[in-house]
């Protein structure tokens, strides 16, 4: 009951982590350059929110299988396998969330005015602290609802994770796997507690996030 | 203009109305997933033998089926490739009276990728570190799994292996695990191992506790009592049985 509890925070937190850096550089980057093939670039960051989770699940697998196109190199040369692992779990999660904070990053960053960052740079401030102090700060809350979706979606992530990581009770078995092998193995009862559980902590999730939000401003 | 148009789509609704409605010789079949290839080859010589008949066969697990039929999906027959899960339905007053029959054996075989370098020579070499990932079916709701479960506990090996499985959905998830060397070794039926020959190689035969076979029944709540009861009988009669024998199943 509390292991898979407790794998779907880990797995959750650091998929959101990932997702979170890599779609704020991501969505500062594309609403500050435009460039030939900035719309291609835009739609393929957006793709794995669309594209069925099955056929994520089976993208990954082609990649990072023990012998896809990257994970035969992984293998060979690090010894690392990812499929059925729980590190799996957090790289199909993280992919399928990016989305959210990108969408979320690249909007707030583009309400920022301009001339904020501009007054900022005849003050002397480099680059790094434009960033950091002045577009960040403006553009929080933005990027916090993005982080707070792509946390609820890494939480309930469960058909790439389900292919991916497979469904190893104590290893890989999330909340929502746990739920659905419930149901496939008829024990309407487990089902159930465990709807209710994972109900319970993303309702909590959800409300303590909007109550620091609104706390910030 | 307008009228006609509302007109062509009352008829389109009617023709679409009375295909649904036309369903009378419509059959639903919930299969165990190992039964997938021969079953759809069965069904083509069935509809063939009974013109006008048309089979839906819905696939997965032994388990999961049981599952959606408990929760009044609309299916009219039910085949499992284990005992256990029939006995279940039986239990539950799911099954239409006398309609269950025993209709093809099979075996488990212990696999391993075609490319694999260590092939086991017997179940207590998988203990060894040459497999680190061993594939079955979730025991809860896949019957390979549990047949493995029992042949392992035989062979005692239960401690053993215990941190090296790999539980996957279904048996046939199972051999594509293998197929892919996702996995070292992997246990599936005889007949999922001669459909991917060419990707995995049959290492031996396990013993399982219970003989592996397959039964078949209509459902109570099925409308389609008699046309079911006609498959069930087509299945078992010479025509479905040198299908499921072309596909590797043994007799009951």
């Amino acid at each position: 009951m509390f292991t898979p509890l407790w794998l779907t925070l880990k797995v959750a937190l650091l998929a959101t982590l990932f997702a979170g850096l890599a779609g704020m550089a991501l969505g500062w980057w594309m609403s500050r350059r435009r460039f030939a093939g900035h719309s291609v670039v835009d739609a393929a960051l957006m793709l794995p929110m669309v594209l069925p989770p099955t056929v994520l699940g089976y993208y990954l697998l082609v990649l990072i299988g023990r012998r896809g196109l990257l994970g035969q190199y992984l293998d060979a040369w690090f010894g690392i396998n990812l499929i059925f692992t729980w590190q799996g779990a957090v790289i199909a999660a993280a992919i399928v969330s990016l989305p959210l904070v990108y969408k979320g990053a690249r909007a707030a960053f583009e309400d920022v005015d301009p001339r904020f960052a501009q007054a900022a740079r005849t003050l002397g401030a480099t680059e790094l602290e434009v960033f950091v102090r002045v577009s960040l700060p403006l553009a929080v809350r933005g990027i916090a609802s993005g982080l707070m979706l792509a946390f609820a979606r890494a939480m309930g992530e469960f058909g790439a994770t389900l292919m991916i990581a497979g469904n190893l009770p104590g290893k890989t078995q999330t909340l929502s796997i746990a739920v659905y092998e419930a149901v496939q193995a008829g024990n309407d009862a487990q089902a159930l507690w465990l709807t209710l559980v994972i109900s319970v902590v993303c309702i909590t999730v959800l409300v303590i996030s909007s109550r620091l939000l609104q706390a910030r401003h | 203009m307008e009228k006609s148009a509302f007109k062509a789509l009352l008829v389109g609704i009617c023709l679409v109305l009375a295909h649904a409605g036309a369903s009378a010789q419509e059959l639903t079949i919930s299969a165990a997933a190992s039964l997938t290839n021969a079953f759809q080859s069965v069904g083509q010589a069935f509809e063939k033998a009974r013109p006008g008949s048309k089979l839906h066969f819905n696939f997965a697990a032994s388990g999961p089926l049981l599952a959606q039929i408990q929760q009044g999906a609309p299916v009219d027959v039910f085949a499992s490739a284990d005992q256990a899960t029939m006995d279940r339905a039986a239990g539950g007053n799911l099954l239409a009276v006398d309609s269950r029959a025993d209709f093809a054996a099979n075996a488990l075989v212990l696999v391993v990728p075609a490319s694999a370098v260590s092939v086991p020579q017997n179940l207590r070499e998988l203990t060894g570190p040459a497999f680190k990932r061993i594939a079955t079916g979730t025991p809860a709701a896949v019957p390979a799994g549990r047949y493995t479960e029992e042949a392992m506990a035989q062979a005692g090996l239960t401690a053993d292996l215990q941190p090296k499985w790999i539980y996957g959905e279904s048996v046939r998830q199972v051999l594509n695990y293998v197929a892919r060397g996702e996995v070292d070794a992997g246990f599936v039926y005889r007949t999922d191992a001669m459909i991917e020959k060419d990707k995995v190689h049959v290492v031996l035969t396990v013993p399982t506790g219970s003989r592996v076979s397959y039964p078949i029944a209509a459902i109570a709540a099925s409308k389609q009592g008699a046309l079911a009861r006609e498959f069930i009988a087509f299945v078992r009669g010479p025509q479905g049985q040198a299908i499921l024998e072309r596909f590797g199943f043994s007799r009951p």
